[in-house]
C-alpha cells in the first residue's frame, strides 16, 4: 500500500471507528431488519481494513461474498420469518446481560493485554508483494490443493442440506371422493398462513 | 508513526467480544446467526493482520481468511435454513422458547 502514512492512520481510524459503531448497532438495535443492514455496514468497513492491510483480493472478496451473499441471505431469512414477536419478558435477564457483558470486558482486557504484552517479532520493513492474486492462486493449486477441493466438496454439500432442510413439506391431503371418482391423493404444497405484520400509523398500506 | 500489528490485533479483539456479546444474550435467531459472522470476520482481521506483518513474502493467511470466508458462507445458508425450519415447526425465533433438548 504506497499511501502516505498519515493517511493510512487517518483512513484505519475512520474505518475501525464505523466498524464497531455499526457491529454494536448489530448487536444493541432492537429492529433486527436496522441489524441487518448494518451487518453489512461492518463487512464494508472490514473490507477497508484488509485494503490497508495490502490483500486486494481478499478485500474484493470480502465483499463479494459476505455483502453480496451472506448478506442478502440474512435480509431474506429475516423477509421470511417477518413475524413482529415480542418476546415474553424473562426474570432475572438484566443479570445475565449484566453478566455477559462483564465477561466481554474481561476478555477484551485480556486479549488487549495479551496483545500488548507479547513481543511481536515483526518482519523486516513490509514490502507489499507485486500481486497478491498470483500469490493466492499458486497456493491454491500447490500446497492448499486439498482443501481447496475440499471447500467446494463442503459448499456442495451445504448447498443441499439448505435446500433438503428449509424446504416445506409435502402434506397429502386425502380429497372427500366424489360419487363417481375413485379416492385420489392430492399432493399440496401448503403454505402456512401467515398474519401480515400491521403498519403503524394510519396508512393501509402493506409493508 | 505507522500502522501497528497491535491495532488490528486489538480491533479484532473489540469486534470478538461485541459478537460473543450478542451470541450470547440475544434472543432473535437470526440475530445469533449475525453475531457469529461477526465472530468469525473478527478472527479474520486477525489472519490477516498477522499474514501482512509477519508473513508478507507467503501471504498465507490470506489463503486461510478465503477458507474461513466460504465456510462462513456454508454456515450462514445452512444455519438459515435451520432457522427456517424451527419457525415453521414452532411459530416462533425466540431462542428461550427453542427448549427441545433440554432435561
Amino acid at each position: 500500500m504506497n499511501l502516505a502514512e498519515g493517511v493510512q492512520i487517518v483512513s484505519f481510524g475512520i474505518l475501525a471507528a464505523l466498524m464497531i459503531a455499526a457491529a454494536l448497532g448489530v448487536v444493541l438495535f432492537e429492529k433486527i431488519v436496522y441489524s441487518a443492514f448494518l451487518l453489512g455496514g461492518v463487512f464494508i468497513s472490514i473490507s477497508g481494513l484488509y485494503i490497508l492491510l495490502n490483500a486486494d483480493f481478499v478485500a474484493a472478496a470480502q465483499i463479494l461474498i459476505y455483502v453480496g451473499a451472506v448478506n442478502v441471505l440474512i435480509l431474506f431469512a429475516i423477509m421470511l420469518v417477518n413475524k413482529e414477536e415480542v418476546f415474553k419478558p424473562i426474570s432475572g435477564r438484566w443479570i445475565r446481560k449484566a453478566a455477559t457483558a462483564l465477561v466481554c470486558v474481561g476478555l477484551f482486557a485480556l486479549l488487549s493485554t495479551m496483545v500488548l504484552a507479547t513481543p511481536w517479532n515483526l518482519a523486516a520493513p513490509i514490502t507489499a508483494p507485486e500481486s497478491t492474486l498470483i500469490l493466492i492462486g499458486k497456493h491454491f493449486f500447490s500446497d492448499y490443493l486439498l482443501p481447496f477441493e475440499l471447500a467446494s466438496v463442503l459448499l456442495l454439500m451445504a448447498m443441499i442440506g439448505a435446500i433438503i432442510i428449509a424446504r416445506r413439506d409435502f402434506i397429502p391431503d386425502i380429497e372427500a371422493a366424489s360419487s363417481d371418482q375413485p379416492l385420489q391423493t392430492v399432493w399440496r404444497l401448503p403454505e402456512r398462513p401467515r398474519e401480515l405484520t400491521p403498519t403503524q400509523g394510519s396508512s393501509n398500506q402493506r409493508k | 508513526m505507522q500502522l501497528q500489528l497491535e491495532y488490528f490485533l486489538l480491533l479484532a479483539a473489540a469486534l470478538f467480544c461485541i459478537g460473543i456479546y450478542g451470541l450470547i444474550t440475544s434472543r432473535n435467531a437470526v440475530r445469533v446467526l449475525m453475531s457469529i459472522e461477526l465472530l468469525l470476520n473478527a478472527v479474520n482481521l486477525n489472519l490477516m493482520g498477522f499474514s501482512n506483518f509477519l508473513d508478507p513474502d507467503t501471504i498465507r493467511g490470506q489463503v486461510f481468511t478465503v477458507f474461513v470466508i466460504t465456510v462462513a458462507a456454508a454456515e450462514a445458508a445452512v444455519g438459515l435454513a435451520i432457522i427456517l425450519a424451527i419457525y415453521r415447526n414452532r411459530e416462533t425465533i425466540d431462542m428461550e422458547q427453542f427448549n427441545l433438548l433440554k432435561w
